[in-house]
């Protein structure tokens, strides 16, 4: 059965999936905006820095992530400077990798919905004089709706699923940056087959679910990406 | 004098397959901290017997699950002595061929020279936000630094500074890259061409840990392999243990 540790991984995993996902709703909203309206030549870089997770191995990012955050690192060195001591082996370090590592599964659903908006509901609603704040709460919103849910479904469900980053950055540390993708590993290593099984079944059976909700609820057939 | 050369190519190309039949291949699983020093070991037998020896490396416990759902491994270098033993009792390995190879030694290390003195009093002091440990449960350095902090005492009082890496490497990765000012790694990883390298080290007396023996075993399927066999008789053999030696290890 799941012990202790485990529940308590489970409950920092859940912890980091929601913290992370309102960070890339909030972040990532207007930049998918952006991207889905913009003519700005910078269109292509910053589209393919978005989607570099989507290619890059984990641990890449992880090892980048733990140097520029590390004390000789130009973001430790920042964070240093505001007395906030440095990233990895935090909580918040945690948050800020998953925040890289989960961007594009967010960011890509919300642009597609934005580019298939099309400019004419945002001029109709021009003509009604709707300010551009009222034009993306009353028309945008609303239309970008299943948009936003696939984002946040998997925005959340590959942070749950999320492993090389965490490994690089986190330290193993219970309560504090051991998630269960982490702790499952360390059941297979210490050769504790049964709870790892427990756990990693778990994650299956949570991942099918996911998927499964997201394609029921979905009313067109095309894909997000 | 055409003749001749042709019959000096058909004399090499004759040498060439009988060596090839001679020599075989092994394939061989080696834990990470081991790899370095085994590269060097596989070069020497590959150059004196012949035979070839390739290696894949990885953490004990994963090598031990790929062994165990059919990796193809013939030799098995472990980075303790209790995974090599379980796979001898699970009758995945041929029961007999087990030896320590090599004694892994720990030590506190910090990359900042003049900051770990020659008697770990520096711990005492706990002027540092993280000390690095391998995972104590999975990694044979991890549960050795454990017991050292246990017989100083300062396992409690430490509790909440400890970052755990994955593996020795890892831990090595968090202390080098500074984000761990301190770290209980493996000897071998801090030396270089035979000697000690940069920052500063306490050689954690062999009395405050159980020893970290390193064992080897020559797995199920390399059973009939006389490359598995000969590759065994060579990490026993004297230059083997010169370089294992030159790595930091013991005998």
């Amino acid at each position: 059965m799941l012990g202790a540790d485990d529940l308590a991984a489970i409950r920092l995993t859940l912890e980091l999936a929601t913290t992370t996902t309102a960070i890339l709703l909030v972040i990532g909203t207007p930049l998918a905006w952006w991207l889905a309206r913009t003519r700005s030549a910078l269109k292509r870089v910053i589209r393919a820095v978005v989607a570099l997770p989507l290619v890059l191995p984990p641990t890449v990012l992880g090892f980048y992530l733990l140097l520029a955050m590390g004390p000789n690192g130009p973001v430790g060195q920042f964070t240093a400077a505001l007395g906030l001591g440095t990233l990895p082996f935090t909580f918040a370090g945690l948050v800020i990798g998953s925040v890289f590592y989960s961007m594009p599964f967010v960011v890509q659903p919300l642009q597609q919905a934005f580019e298939s908006i099309g400019p004419r509901p945002l001029e109709v609603a021009a003509t009604l004089r709707a300010g551009p704040w009222d034009t993306f709460f009353s028309v945008v919103l609303p239309l970008a709706r299943p948009g936003f849910i696939t984002a946040t479904i998997l925005g959340f469900a590959h942070t749950v699923g999320e492993f090389g980053v965490v490994l690089m950055i986190g330290g193993n540390i219970p309560e504090k940056t051991r998630v269960v993708s982490v702790q499952v590993y360390d059941h297979v290593e210490a050769l504790a087959y049964t709870q790892a099984h427990w756990l990693a079944g778990g994650l299956v059976l949570f991942s099918f679910l996911v998927l499964l909700a997201l394609y029921s609820g979905r009313r067109s057939p095309s894909g997000w990406g | 004098m055409i003749i001749h050369r042709l019959v000096s190519c058909v004399a090499v190309v004759m040498l060439a397959i009988g060596a090839h039949v001679h020599a075989a291949e092994v394939q061989v699983a080696v834990a990470s901290n081991f790899i370095g020093p085994m590269q060097r070991i596989a070069a020497r037998f590959e150059a004196e017997t012949g035979h070839k020896a390739l290696l894949s490396s990885g953490a004990t416990g994963k090598l031990y699950a790929q062994i165990r759902n059919g990796a193809p491994f013939e030799l098995f270098l472990a980075a303790d002595e209790r995974t090599p033993h379980k796979l001898e009792e699970e009758g995945a390995a041929v029961k007999g061929s087990r030896f320590t190879y090599a004694i892994g030694k720990l030590v506190l290390w910090s990359p900042q020279a003049g900051f770990v003195d020659d008697r770990g009093e520096v711990l005492r002091d706990a002027d540092f936000e993280h000390l690095a440990i391998a995972s104590p449960r999975t990694a044979p350095y991890g549960a050795a630094a454990m017991e050292v902090l246990e017989r100083l005492g300062l396992a409690e009082a430490l509790a909440t500074r400890l970052v755990t890496g994955e593996n020795i490497a890892q831990t090595y990765q968090f202390v080098s890259t500074g984000n761990a000012r301190l770290g209980f790694i493996a000897l071998s990883q801090v030396m270089v061409d035979g000697k000690l390298g940069a920052g500063s080290v306490w050689h954690v007396p062999a009395e405050l840990y159980t020893p970290i023996r390193q064992d080897a075993v020559v797995l199920g399927r390399g059973r009939d392999n006389p490359a598995a066999r000969a590759l065994a008789d060579y990490l026993r053999g004297s230059v083997a243990a010169d370089i294992i030696r030159s790595y930091g290890y013991e005998r």
